[in-house]
């Protein structure tokens, strides 16, 4: 792990006319590791994650990624599509949004578009039929395949993306997003709608990516069981500031964390016994809170 | 109108009192619409009435309804054999008059009504057929879904059997020279189709105004020959170069949108490319406006002009192979040369889709946002999608020009645009073959029908309905994957994974 981290977020505030939607966030993400944005619904965690990736421009603020080799990309100044082209950051969205009518391995090929644009010659090449495109499309197809085997659709590779099962299509944006060689993955409630089986299999595909691919990762999630069992490192927004910074054991018992979740005054009016109850298990009590 | 039931047990004067309710919403809508009439005289405008005519209308809507009431009650097969011989009978007396008919457009719509009930009844009977049979399949008794199981089953033939049929079709016994002009026609269209087919097929992008290009291209090659003096195959590639130029200057301002707002400016730009052209703006012939640019040079076969009379120290086409003249033999080439060029286009667009770009504008037409989350440039892709479907219509521009001899704005307006749409909604999108039936079905049938002139926008109108109400998607939208793993070569599993041994 280098001194710098790979991603800087410095300040950032985005406003949306009269309402502020992320207010001066500031917080860095390691590679190598699993950073976790977690916050009540309508704290700023996806507008933050917009910003980072180009949909959104932050009205104030800085976000800079700085790739092993020591080059620094500042994402807010950048268009939307050379954010993955260039930084190589990659996402996933809260609605899955694959390419439903074309087949799975064509979803996990056109990510690797620009790589594949440049070995058709912008497209001259490929026209013609050289074996200079052939070889890459050689390359592609074997990338896809050692996501493919990863996430289990091997024998899914030729059917429409659509009519995947909800899961499965979960794991395919995945591999989809691992397909462009990114250097951050940005991952948006990855185990929203997922059985606690699958939620294990994404742990587990998540633990991978990261020990494996050497990347760093972030994730927006309301499932704490993923949340507290992968992430190196947690971040708490409320109302689109940051409450709270440290590793899960730290942010679980952040009376901050623990107030924006289950609200303060209330605990004053609580019966002495369930004060008590309460002081018990909550910790836990984080985790059944959406 | 009121929703048709479907209780077999309805009582026959249920379905009397629907059938006159439907009369008298249909009186009450054709008194004003059919029961007046407006007429020019010298110093006024009269009204005329036409309660006559009036009357059998709707009494034929009424008799009309209480048939298909019937044949939805289970009486499908009495009233099939009557209404079937009544319409060939009709069909019959029309085509060689033997009675002739007081007012002939009511008289065809009630052939068409006594058709449709006809065909209603017969796929009723073979509905009940299928269902006596246990025969339960969902689309069972449609015609047309018959034809598409056909077509999907022997689909893969179809393709090369059309090529060979077309590269032969000028020498068949049948190939007059009226034939051979229908057939450079339809091909016309299907270049035009398979052009537009990268633009809505594939990248997704709704273009009312492809003619624009169609008109630039065929402008570009009539100043080019004219005025510079190029030859058809010089000038055919610097006309696709100014069309699909156009196409990224247009393309531009639409970047930002989609869908229905997409197709309105579209056809804005469809419109003023013909105003423009309209008002002659100082630019060599294009002064001429209105009035078109005529004596457009015919192409040549190699330097030999298709004429009886060559002019001194040229030696004409058939003078050269030592044939007699016939205007057939121009006719032949100008065939050959759309079939070229619609062979290039199938060729190109086939090709391209396979290629990153075009798995880019599929993406694209899938979703934007996904697309720019995977470093997709939309802007680039969009304007090769623009550049590309307006370079195949300046193509055909060209070979418009050059096939008339005379072009004006007036062969450029909307409803060319909507026809070569029609082409490729009514074959399925992003379908190849489609186009071509959808091609034949459209501009053939209408030249073919030619005489039968004052229903030809009807059974257009009906055949578009027809196949909204039965295939949605079009004659033919199978989409096949671009690639497959399957049979790749690359289906034993990885040693190492690629990562592992990059790193």
């Amino acid at each position: 792990m280098s001194d710098t981290p790979l991603l800087k977020v410095e300040h950032v505030t985005m406003r949306f006319g009269g309402l502020v939607a992320v207010d001066d966030v500031s917080f860095a993400a390691n590679d190598r590791a699993i950073t976790a944005v977690i916050g009540p619904n309508g704290a700023g965690k996806t507008t933050l994650f917009n910003c980072l990736t180009g949909f959104y421009k932050p009205t104030v603020g800085r976000l800079s990624l700085t790739t092993a080799d020591g080059t620094e990309h500042l994402l807010e100044r950048m268009d939307g599509y050379r954010i993955p082209q260039v930084a190589r950051v990659a996402r996933t969205f809260q609605n899955i949004r694959l390419f439903p009518n074309m087949s799975v391995l064509e979803n996990l090929l056109v990510a690797q578009h620009n790589k594949l644009m440049r070995a058709s010659g912008f497209t001259v090449l490929g026209l013609l039929g050289l074996p200079v495109y052939r070889h890459a499309e050689g390359d592609a197809v074997d990338l896809a395949r050692h996501w493919l085997e990863r996430i289990g659709l091997v024998g899914r590779a030729d059917d429409d993306a659509g009519t995947l099962p909800y899961g499965d299509q979960r794991r395919l944006e995945i591999a989809r997003a691992m397909c462009t060689e990114p250097c951050l993955l940005c991952l948006d409630e990855p185990a929203a709608g997922l059985n606690p089986r699958e939620t294990e299999e994404l742990n587990q595909l998540l633990a991978f990516i990261r020990d494996h691919e050497k990347i760093g990762l972030l994730l927006i999630e309301h499932d704490m069981a993923v949340v507290m069992k992968i992430s190196d490192h947690v971040i708490v927004l409320d109302h689109g500031r940051k409450i709270s910074d440290g590793t899960p054991a730290e942010v679980k018992n952040d009376p901050a964390v623990i107030r924006a979740y289950l609200g303060a005054e209330e605990d004053e009016d609580l019966p002495p016994e369930v004060a008590k109850d309460l002081a018990t298990v909550a910790p836990g009590a984080i985790g059944g809170t959406h | 109108m009121p929703p048709m039931q479907h209780a077999r047990d309805r009582s026959f004067s249920a379905m009397l009192k629907d059938a006159l309710l439907v009369g008298a919403i249909s009186a009450a809508l054709a008194l004003p619409l059919v029961g007046f009439k407006t007429v020019d005289r010298v110093s006024e405008i009269g009204l005329e009435t036409r309660f006559g005519e009036m009357f059998y209308a709707v009494a034929v809507i009424v008799v009309g309804r209480l048939l298909l009431s019937l044949t939805a009650a289970g009486r499908a097969r009495p009233i099939f054999l009557f209404t079937a011989p009544l319409s060939v009978l009709w069909l019959i007396n029309y085509m060689f008059g033997l009675v002739a008919v007081d007012w002939p457009e009511l008289a065809g719509l009630t052939w068409l009504a006594v058709t449709v009930i006809a065909i209603r009844a017969w796929i009723g009977m073979r509905q009940r057929t299928a269902a006596d049979a246990a025969v339960a399949r969902k689309d069972a008794g449609l015609p047309i879904a018959s034809v598409v199981t056909l077509f999907s089953r022997y689909g893969r033939f179809l393709g090369p059997a059309a090529a060979a049929f077309a590269i032969l079709m000028p020498f068949m016994p049948f190939a007059d020279q009226r034939t051979v002009d229908i057939g450079i026609l339809i091909l016309t269209y299907i270049m035009l189709g398979w052009g537009l087919n990268v633009v809505v097929g594939l990248a997704g992008l709704l273009d009312l105004g492809y003619v624009a290009f169609y008109a630039v291209g065929a402008y570009s090659y009539a100043l080019l020959s004219i005025q510079v003096g190029l030859n058809f195959w010089q000038a055919l590639p610097i006309a696709g170069a100014c069309a699909a130029t156009f196409g990224i200057l247009l393309g531009f301002p639409v970047l930002r949108l989609r869908g229905d707002y997409l197709a309105i400016v579209t056809l804005g730009f469809g419109e003023m490319i013909r105003l423009v052209l309209l008002n002659g703006p100082d630019f060599g012939l294009l002064k001429e406006g209105a009035k078109g640019i005529g004596n457009i040079p015919r192409p040549s076969f190699f330097g030999m002009p298709f004429t009886a009379a060559p002019p001194e120290g040229v030696v004409s086409f058939n003078q050269y192979f030592g044939l007699d003249f016939a205007p057939i033999q121009r006719v032949i080439y100008l065939y050959y040369i759309i079939l070229l060029l619609a062979f290039l286009t199938n060729w190109f667009t086939l090709r391209i889709r396979k290629l990153p770009i075009g798995r880019a504008w599929e993406a694209l037409r899938e979703d934007e946002i996904a697309c720019r989350a995977l470093g997709v440039n939309p802007r680039n892709t969009k304007l090769t999608a623009f550049a590309i479907g307006a370079m195949f219509a300046g193509f055909a521009g060209s070979f418009f020009a050059t096939r008339q001899g005379f072009i004006s704005p007036e062969s450029f307006n909307f409803m060319e645009s909507a026809v070569i749409l029609s082409i490729v909604v009514l074959g399925g999108m992003g379908s190849q073959v489609g186009v071509v039936l959808a091609a034949i079905v459209l501009i053939g049938g209408p030249e073919w029908f030619r005489d039968l002139a004052a229903f030809r926008m009807l059974a257009f109108g009906g055949l578009m309905v027809a196949v909204m109400v039965w295939r949605p998607q079009g004659l033919l939208a199978h989409r096949e994957p671009t690639i497959k793993l399957a049979g790749s070569g690359r289906t034993k599993p990885l040693a190492v994974s690629i990562r592992e041994k990059a790193t």
